[in-house]
């Protein structure tokens, strides 16, 4: 019942159907001030003085602080590999002396009501001395602070022998490939809820989401409070993306002034401001050479990229440089191989990871190489990946790089399999014939794939506390996080087919540090492969417990003993046990750890339409073949599927921050963010597979969240090249049609 | 994104809504959907101190035919188009325009009255209103007076409504059967403002084109008629190549600006798509 492989309705869904959600701004304390952040309108400038004066006298106001008043709280550390020197541009929580991206914090209002926050919020005013902004990352590095560059560091991989490579080859392609900035964009808005308990006497986070353990570290640490002061709480999270969780300026705020003002303060962004302020990702630009081989193969990449950090670099340090090139060979053999990646400061918002990230970017960068050789060398588009991928006989494959710190090692694939899947999934024969005959009849349409290697279930640890009560209800405590992916749902039908009870019989608490010392929360696709594996451990150890107890009460065979089969209840078997331990009920612990991620895969298939008087593209069809090694619940996989590919689309076609030359944000609302809607995504189709399940889990599991993105804006740019048939070379996403319209201009010369 | 205070009335008479605009018309905003109003509050671009919502003063909804013209009261709904109000080309047209026009919840409460007042050059009905040449009726305390589209719209958000005027009507000349229409527009995501897009009516009369109002959106402060499209189509048959050459005479009269979705340069060519698109769905 509810076990592992069923398409079961989520357990979380009753309550968010019934409009009982409580998500951020759903939590109220009584006595609650609000507040509202005063944010630069400057892209780069010096401070010069900021007057707070009217907005003291303003009605309702508690407080009004400017980086003056919190200059003793140090800037926000970083969660997530951290590389020497970085340190220097982590942020302040409200601007010390000078601003770096138009939305940037300089001051916060605390009233009575979010009106009177927001009222007197428009009367602090900053002086503020304009510099000349620095807008691409691409320009040689200029200054940061005086002794410190834009350039706050450079991540190098390599492997292999590549001036050999470059030698033997028949060919040398060159490209210079880019991403838009692009970000995760939940529905829901980031909130913190500052709460002095005073009956506790800690201080209280709620609104907190993804990483709740860690954040409870950091910002205490900020605080200068010791942790078993302080708890943070998770409630409903509509959407997290990577972006959602981190610590940002506002949540320490919050919390520092809940602390200092020992009242409940409450802080709910609004749409302008989180496209301002929460982090932006992607805007890459790649300089990449390839060796090619006379059929085709390439013997070697050389890739050399500009990261365009924003402000400041925020809790993901070098995260996403660092996946960018450590994953950025992706299914090929590529024997040699070195990416340097610049991570360059700009007066943009700060960016961080958002949705495979750097994956997104690397597998634009990497399948786009790929279109181009086959072009080039007027080979089919199947047949040139077919010729590079690394063969299944290689698996485990060493890629010779490392990512998030840990090294690569594919653990399991068949990658020319799941292309052959995917062919005769689609009849592709049949259907690049159907899509030449309208060619041929005047449309421009066309099809596109890539292929892509993903990465999930980082460690190092997860924990798992599973309590039986005497009723037979089980509970399940978990440091992990749910951004709203399902959690409570995987982790209770885990749970249910080791111990055989109904999933619906299990709940799970999670993002509650209270409840458990340890946690890592939800972010990397890794909560199904860690959690999940923890999980199955403690279950598996009360389930030893129960039959153990079974067969003594039975005065039988331990062996030929089943917990749904030996007639004894399971609340009354966990009861004994609990009477024997001398605890209220029976508990298990387990832990699992790991060293090394595990890695799904798959592929995009994109058809896409232009319009050749408009540009306009509409995306006619999408398949998404990814191998997940085993699925807890495949409806929810294809829910991440079907999300996943949605954004991939808008970064695809839609979606990009653009700023004026003097730094002005002009994609700030959503008339000019554009999110693709469900006009614009079509019914994605799925192919799950589970030929390849990891080895290095209990479960077999690998992480679903990611691998519905990563190869979209790879496949689509693809296919519009086919719709056009090749006059053109798509080298930057998204894919406007004002873009598109210059391309083929430039392309037929007029 | 909470608005600036501001004091609100809700007159539930056309007399009492009309001496409130008398008394604080400078100061004063109408609420009708409040589909455009309210976000521009919100983002605190417009801090009117006083709204007077219509939302409960009775006769401002709906439409009749009335002396050859349908006539629309301000506070119509866009929905209230989706399906044809009237039995003849126009509500046919009406029909094709309105489903352009936003989202279902956003079409629910927005008005053609609201539209129009508020006089965004990429509003659908605004080029309908424009392009067919349609009369705007308003009143205020001291009377009624009727405007010609032309000279209805003067700038981007800014129409001939003095500040104690209520819109109170739209009226449209109701084409007979001779008569056929057309709407097509452009825009990157369905429901959003288009980047350009093109009304056209033409009436024909032995195979040949005898009147014709061609109206165009999205590309000047205002929406603007194309009197050079409408030369092309005069006297002419209707055919592909004649609806490609008056696309092409249209845009080039216009010298569209440029932003961040689209060129100058490419919303002429999208004029010239969208006249030629139009017409064929006039014709087809
Ligand atoms: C997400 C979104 C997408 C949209 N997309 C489109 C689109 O594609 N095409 C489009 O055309 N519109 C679009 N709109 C705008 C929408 O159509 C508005 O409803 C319309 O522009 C205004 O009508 P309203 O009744 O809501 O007016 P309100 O917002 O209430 O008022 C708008 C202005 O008109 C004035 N006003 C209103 N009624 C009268 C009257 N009777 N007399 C005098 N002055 C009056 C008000 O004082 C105000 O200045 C969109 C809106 C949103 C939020």
């Amino acid at each position: 019942m509810g076990g592992i492989g069923r398409s079961v309705t989520r357990l979380e869904d009753p309550p968010l159907l019934r409009g009982q959600g409580r998500f951020a701004a759903d939590i109220r304390f009584p006595g609650e001030l609000h507040m509202r952040v005063v944010r630069s309108p400057i892209a780069h400038g010096r401070i010069l003085e900021i007057d707070t004066a009217d907005a003291l006298d303003s009605p309702g106001v508690v407080a009004v602080w400017t980086g003056a008043d919190v200059a003793e709280i140090p800037p926000i550390d970083f969660r997530q590999m951290r590389i020497p020197g970085l340190g220097d541009y982590r942020q302040p929580i409200l601007a010390q002396g000078m601003v770096r991206y138009v939305g940037e914090p300089v001051a916060i209002v605390i009233a009575d009501s979010p009106y009177a926050a927001e009222d007197a919020a428009e009367l602090v005013f900053a002086d503020i001395e304009e510099l000349d902004p620095v807008m691409t990352a691409v320009q040689s590095p200029g200054e940061f602070a005086p002794g410190l560059t834009t350039e706050a560091g450079v991540v190098r991989k390599s492997y292999g022998d590549l001036p050999a490579a470059f030698a033997a080859a028949a060919h040398v392609f060159e490209l210079e490939l880019g991403v838009g900035r692009h970000t995760g964009v939940p529905m829901e808005t980031r909130g913190a809820i500052g709460y002095w308990n005073a009956d506790l006497n800690r201080l209280e986070m709620h609104g907190a989401s993804k990483v709740p353990h860690a954040n409870r570290l950091a910002i205490a640490k900020m605080l200068s409070l010791p942790p078993e002061q302080f708890h943070l709480f998770e409630g409903h999270v509509g959407g997290g993306f990577g972006i959602r969780g981190e610590v940002y300026p506002e949540d320490v705020l919050a919390c520092l002034a809940a602390l200092r003002l020992k009242r409940p303060v409450k802080w709910i962004e609004d749409r302008k401001e989180h496209l301002l302020a929460a982090n932006h990702s992607r805007d890459q630009l790649h300089r990449l050479r390839a060796a090619v081989d006379a059929n085709g193969v390439v013997l070697g990449i050389e890739d050399e990229f500009f990261v365009d950090q924003g402000g400041y670099v925020r809790t993901h340090a070098s995260t996403v440089t660092d996946l960018t090139a450590g994953m950025l060979p992706g299914p090929y053999r590529v024997p040699a191989f070195a990416a340097t990646g610049h991570i360059r400061l700009t007066n943009k918002t700060p960016a961080g990871t958002y949705r495979a990230p750097g994956r997104y970017e690397g597998t634009f960068v990497r399948e786009r190489l790929m279109d181009h050789v086959a072009d080039r060398l007027g080979l089919d588009r199947v047949e040139i990946r077919r010729r590079n991928l690394i063969p299944a006989e290689q698996i485990p494959f060493r890629r010779g790089l490392d990512a998030l710190g840990t090294e690569v090692v594919y653990d399991s694939a068949d990658f020319a399999g799941l292309l052959a899947k995917l062919e005769a999934g689609v009849d592709l024969p049949a259907l690049e014939a159907t899509l030449a005959a309208r060619r041929a009849a005047g449309e421009k349409v066309g099809l596109g794939l890539a292929y892509f290697v993903e990465k999930s279930g980082l460690g190092p640890f997860d924990d798992v506390i599973i309590t039986i009560a005497a009723t037979g209800a089980v509970e399940i405590v978990t440091g992990a996080a749910s951004v709203g992916q399902g959690v409570e749902t995987v982790m209770a039908q885990v749970a249910a087919s080791v111990l055989g009870v109904a999933h619906t019989d299990c709940t799970v608490v999670h993002g509650q540090t209270d409840r458990i010392a340890r946690g890592m929360g939800a972010f990397a696709s890794r909560v199904t492969v860690m959690t999940g594996a923890a999980v199955t451990m403690a279950a598996e150890k009360l389930k030893e417990r129960l039959l153990a107890k079974a067969a003594q009460l039975l005065q039988g065979d331990r062996a030929s003993i089943t917990l749904d089969g030996c007639g004894i209840p399971l609340g009354e078997l966990a009861a004994a046990c609990a009477a024997d331990d001398g605890t209220p009920a029976l508990t298990a612990e387990a832990s699992f750890t790991t060293d090394h991620m595990t890695y799904p895969y798959g592929v995009h298939l994109a058809v896409v339409r232009v319009d050749a008087e408009t540009f306009g593209m509409v995306v006619e069809r999408f398949v998404v073949a990814f191998d997940v090694g085993r699925s807890v619940n495949p409806m929810l996989v294809e829910g991440q599927i079907h999300g996943g590919a949605a954004q991939g689309i808008g970064g695809a076609l839609f979606e990009e921050f653009i700023y004026s030359e003097d730094g002005q944000p002009l994609s700030a609302s959503f008339a000019d963010y554009l999110m693709p809607t469900l006009n614009e995504v079509p019914m994605v189709e799925s192919l799950v597979l589970e030929d390849a399940p990891s080895p290095i889990n209990p479960l077999g599991v690998k992480g679903a969240g990611e691998g519905g993105i990563t190869a979209a804006g790879a496949a689509i740019a693809s296919a519009i090249e086919n719709a056009i048939q090749y006059r053109i070379n798509i080298a930057q996403l998204p894919v406007t049609p004002a873009r598109l319209r210059s391309m083929l201009q430039q392309a037929s010369g007029s | 994104m909470k608005p600036a205070a501001f004091a609100y009335h809700r007159p539930e008479t056309r007399a009492e809504a009309l001496a409130l605009l008398a008394e604080h018309g400078e100061e004063a905003k109408i609420i009708a959907g409040g589909q455009s109003l309210v976000p521009a509050m919100n983002f605190r671009l417009a801090r009117p101190p006083i709204l007077i919502d219509i939302n409960a003063v009775p006769g401002l909804d709906g439409v009749r035919e009335e002396a050859g013209q349908l006539v629309i009261g301000a506070r119509t709904r866009h929905a209230t188009f989706e399906k044809p109000v009237t039995a003849g080309p126009l509500g046919t047209l009406l029909a094709r325009v309105a489903a352009n026009i936003a989202h279902t919840p956003i079409r629910s409460r927005g008005s053609w009255g609201g539209s129009v007042s508020h006089a965004d050059p990429a509003s659908e009905w605004c080029c309908v209103t424009r392009g067919l040449e349609a009369e705007l009726v308003a009143e205020s305390a001291t009377g009624r007076r009727s405007i010609p589209a032309a000279d209805f719209f003067q700038t981007i958000f800014t129409t001939a409504l003095r500040p104690d005027e209520l819109l109170a009507e739209i009226r449209l000349p109701l084409f007979g059967p001779d008569w056929h229409c057309g709407f097509a527009e452009y825009a990157r995501r369905a429901g959003d403002f288009a980047l350009a897009m093109a009304v056209v009516a033409c009436r024909v009369e032995g195979g040949v084109i005898r009147e014709a109002r061609v109206g165009l959106g999205g590309i000047a402060s205002t929406p603007v008629t194309s009197p050079e499209a409408v030369a092309a189509l005069l006297g002419q048959a209707p055919s592909p190549a004649l609806f490609a050459a008056a696309g092409a005479a249209g845009a080039a009269a216009t010298d569209p600006d440029g932003d961040i979705h689209a060129s100058g340069e490419y919303r002429q060519d999208l004029v010239k798509a969208m006249i030629r698109r139009a017409l064929v769905q006039a014709f087809a």
